[in-house]
């Protein structure tokens, strides 16, 4: 028996929250799979906890809302807490479609990864995103390279299936602040093993990126710090 | 005594007289006021002793005195907003963790209860 989580961490997400969740409950996993939805609910404005509280879901309410590392981090911790196997973040925007979560448990099952990453750029067709944002991704992986000796295309992307090592890893330490290429170098620190499945993405259904135009600059620079600070960490120069 | 003297002592006085207050009324913790207590402590004796700054200056080798005064505190205020960084940072973390614990912890309430009603 695989015990698997799935963390949405939401913010005003009411209005997609729904169809997400319908589509996973009658999502047909491996017949050893057993699965449990964790709503993560970052303070939300609307009604999101109100609509999450209707399905047969665990439910986690954060009272101060924390931001997207913050509320990830908070499905690790249940995750840890109740033995899971296996924990996949699925975005509460919609970005994420369901059905794309059994190629990643396809991945994990034949080559036992700590870290399946769903990759939008290895996919053909899907949402790929702005010109900027590409150019910013290209950046990351050249950095990520550097950094932690891995080819990772789609660094920013937030579909990631954890095994029981990583989910360990990430509850105790998780960046609060736009973890995901971040996060990496954390992961490939602890000597865990990170691997690219092409995914279809897409656009998402409302509610906007949690990174606007003038924050852009704002984000790489701040990625980059946290991604060098947390490779000085293990390489103890400071 | 000079005029000029007498303002700024009287100042100090009022500023300590402040900050004790904000003490015992459990508004700032002790750890911060030290500094501030010896802050007032040097506002109020280079008050007293005017030739001090001048003679600080030789010492220092600065040219100007009044250039000492702000080189210094400029310096000093730097450090302490890196030090009140270093404190929001730990606070930011804590009020994380709390945040989390609380979350966790109201979902096992809600679980627990929920199984005590099925039994």
């Amino acid at each position: 028996m695989t015990k698997l989580l799935v963390i949405i961490p939401c913010y005003n997400e009411g209005n997609t929250l729904p169809l997400i969740l319908e589509q996973l409950l009658q999502l047909k996993l491996p017949a050893h799979y057993q699965m449990d939805i964790a709503v993560v609910n970052d303070c939300s404005k609307d009604d999101t906890k109100w609509i999450a509280d209707l399905y047969p879901i665990v439910v986690l309410d954060l009272l101060v809302n924390l931001g997207i590392g913050g509320a990830v981090q908070t499905g690790f911790l249940y995750a840890k807490e109740n033995g899971f196997d296996l924990a996949v973040q699925v975005d509460g925007d919609g970005q994420h479609p369901p059905r794309e979560l059994i190629k990643l448990i396809d991945f994990y099952e034949e080559t036992k990864t700590n870290i399946t990453i769903g990759s939008r750029f290895l996919a053909e067709g899907g949402f790929k995103s702005s010109f900027a944002r590409r150019m910013g991704i290209r950046y990351f992986h050249w950095l990520n390279k550097i950094l932690t000796g891995k080819s990772i295309y789609d660094s920013t992307s937030g579909f990631r299936l954890f095994d029981k090592s990583a989910i360990t890893i990430a509850a105790a330490k998780y960046p609060d602040e736009y973890p995901e290429p971040a996060s990496l170098v954390l992961f490939s620190n602890g000597g865990l093993s990170i691997a690219e499945v092409p995914v279809l993405m897409s656009e998402r259904l409302a509610g906007q990126s949690s990174i606007g135009n003038f924050a852009s600059i704002y984000y790489c620079i701040k990625v980059t710090m946290s991604m060098l600070f947390i490779y000085a960490r293990k390489s103890s120069w400071l | 005594m000079t005029r000029i003297q007498i303002i700024t002592i009287a100042i100090n006085f009022i500023l300590i007289a402040y900050i004790a207050r904000l003490i015992t009324k459990g508004k700032l913790r002790e750890e911060y006021a030290i500094v501030w207590c010896v802050c007032t402590l040097f506002l109020i004796v280079f008050s007293f002793w005017t030739k001090g700054l001048e003679v600080m200056s030789k010492l220092f080798g600065v040219f100007d005195p009044p250039n000492l005064v702000f080189t210094a505190f400029i310096f000093i205020i730097l450090i302490y907003l890196l030090h009140l960084s270093v404190v929001s940072s730990k606070s930011h973390h804590s009020i994380t963790r709390l945040t989390q614990e609380i979350a966790l912890m109201k979902e096992k309430m809600k679980r627990e209860e929920q199984e005590r009603k099925k039994a």
